[in-house]
Parts: structure tokens; C-alpha cells; sequence
């Protein structure tokens, strides 16, 4: 059997990888995929303290966060789509036009 | 869960996820994020969560990676050069890798992790599941279901094409009115026909 801990550390590990996606790339498509590595990074850690302390509360957060993950992807690549149609980019430094 | 079956399912999620974040091509990237979520399945059935580990199978990878993989090949992506601001890269690098270790140190150091309890044969049924999600989890249910609803209503408004007629109609009106504030419907209809 293997302790929590190292459930936990497997989650921070993967988290810390999703930051350091949507930091170095800037296809704004890689950056959301590294969002979806966050997100379930977290989930894992939902599962894990959930089975710690055996409740079944984290599980149902998990199944809460897929769904919103879904919605978000929806929304998400439909702005993507419409930002490639307008803009010809999907470079992140290169959408600045609101920038100060 | 057997602790040569987590080295080994945690190996793989890591080289997955660096593989997201390495790879030129947005195609490999996605591949990469479709092992890892593969694999995070098998890891919440191996931590008994058996309905949430099919549904992440079911949901992540069967719907949302394929949502990905068809505006990737829409969108038609080439593979990318370096780009950007390097000492930005550099610094979040470093950055994040204080963050893993900081996670890593303070979740192997803490004493009511760090040992096993056996959960009970039930937990992560369907039918424990659903029982928690239709009484204490009813009303976020609900509002999941108006959310799923507007996400499915924005994402249409969103990547609908506009059609060129209105387009070019929207595009004057801006025009003009950044051009001249105070402009009548007839003298832009003037404007418009000449």
C-alpha cells in the first residue's frame, strides 16, 4: 500500500508543471492544456485527502470540477476560434491590444 | 494501490506532463495531456474513486481532448519556434520547481498523511456516489446543469461566423463612430452608399 503523502506529491509535482507550461509557452492552446494539467493535479489531491479521511465529499468536488473543466473547454476553444478568425494568431504576446 | 503500480503510473504522468510542455507540436501536446489524464483515470480507480476514474476516462479523455484535437487541426498549427521573453521562462521555471519542492517537503513531513487507513469497500460506487450528489449535493447539481446550458449557448454565440453583410455593417459603425461621435442614420446611410 502506498501512504497518501505520495499521492500528494505526485498532485504538487503535476501542478508545478502546469505553472511552468502557461509560463514558457505561448500558444495559447498548449497554455490551456496546461491549465487542464492544473485542474487535475487538483483533482487528485480531491481524491487523495478524500480517501484519507474517508469521505466521499472530495469525489463529488471531482465530479463538480470535470464538469466546469467541460464547460470551460467549450467556452474557452470558442473564444480561441474566434480570436484566430479575427486576429490570425494564437500567440499570446502578440494579442496586445489591450495592453497598457 | 501496490507501490511498484504508483512509481510506475506516476513515472508515466510525469513524463506525460513534461511532454505537454516540451513538445513543438500541438498535436504531440495533446497526445501528452491524453496519457496523463489516461493515467490519472487508473490512479483514482486504483485510490477506489471507480466511477469519478471512468468518468475523468469518459469526459477528459474521450470529449474534451477530441474538442481540442479538432480546433487544433481547424486552426491548422504549425509546430513553434522559441518565442517570447526567455528570463520570464527562466524565472517561472526556477519558480515552479521551488513549488514542487515546497509541496514535496511539506506533504512528506506531514505526520496524518503519511500513514495508510483502508477505506471502506463502498466508497467511490456509483450508487454512494449518486447518493451524496442527489441530497447534500442537490442544489449544485442544479446550478451545474443552468452552467453546463450557457456554456453550450456562449460557446455557439462565440465561434458562430458572423455573416459579411452584418460584419462590414458593425465594422462602419464602429468606424464612424470613432471617426465622427455625433453622425444621424442618414448621413451614415450617405455614407454607406457612396
Amino acid at each position: 500500500m502506498t501512504p497518501i503523502s505520495y499521492f500528494m506529491v505526485l498532485s504538487g509535482i503535476l501542478f508545478a508543471i502546469g505553472v511552468v507550461g502557461v509560463l514558457i509557452r505561448r500558444n495559447i492552446i498548449v497554455m490551456f492544456m496546461s491549465i487542464e494539467l492544473m485542474l487535475n493535479a487538483v483533482n487528485l489531491a480531491f481524491i487523495a485527502m478524500g480517501r484519507q479521511i474517508g469521505s466521499i465529499d472530495g469525489q463529488v468536488i471531482v465530479f463538480f470540477v470535470i464538469t466546469v473543466a467541460a464547460a470551460e473547454a467549450a467556452v474557452g476553444l470558442g473564444i480561441i476560434i474566434s480570436l484566430f478568425r479575427n486576429r490570425a494568431t494564437v500567440n499570446a504576446d502578440e494579442l496586445n491590444l489591450m495592453r497598457w | 494501490m501496490p507501490m511498484w503500480l504508483f512509481f510506475f503510473l506516476a513515472a508515466l504522468a510525469v513524463i506525460a506532463a513534461l511532454g505537454v510542455i516540451l513538445q513543438r507540436n500541438p498535436v504531440h501536446c495533446l497526445l501528452g495531456l491524453a496519457v496523463n489524464l489516461l493515467d490519472m483515470g487508473v490512479v483514482f480507480i486504483g485510490l477506489g474513486a471507480v466511477t469519478v476514474g471512468f468518468l475523468q476516462i469518459i469526459i477528459y479523455v474521450g470529449a474534451i481532448m477530441v474538442l481540442f484535437l479538432f480546433v487544433i487541426w481547424l486552426l491548422n498549427l504549425q509546430a513553434e519556434g522559441l518565442s517570447g521573453y526567455l528570463g520570464l521562462k527562466f524565472f517561472g521555471a526556477i519558480g515552479a520547481a521551488a513549488l514542487a519542492a515546497e509541496l514535496a517537503v511539506i506533504f512528506l513531513h506531514a505526520a496524518p498523511i503519511s500513514r495508510l487507513v483502508a477505506a471502506p469497500a463502498t466508497q467511490g460506487s456509483i450508487a454512494s456516489l449518486g447518493r451524496s450528489l442527489f441530497s447534500d449535493y442537490l442544489i449544485a447539481f442544479e446550478v451545474t446543469s443552468v452552467l453546463l446550458l450557457a456554456a453550450v449557448v456562449g460557446a455557439i454565440g462565440l465561434a458562430r461566423r458572423i455573416p459579411s453583410s452584418v460584419a462590414a455593417d458593425r465594422d462602419e459603425q464602429m468606424r464612424t463612430s470613432i471617426s465622427a461621435p455625433v453622425t444621424t442614420d442618414s448621413e451614415r446611410r450617405e455614407r454607406r452608399s457612396a
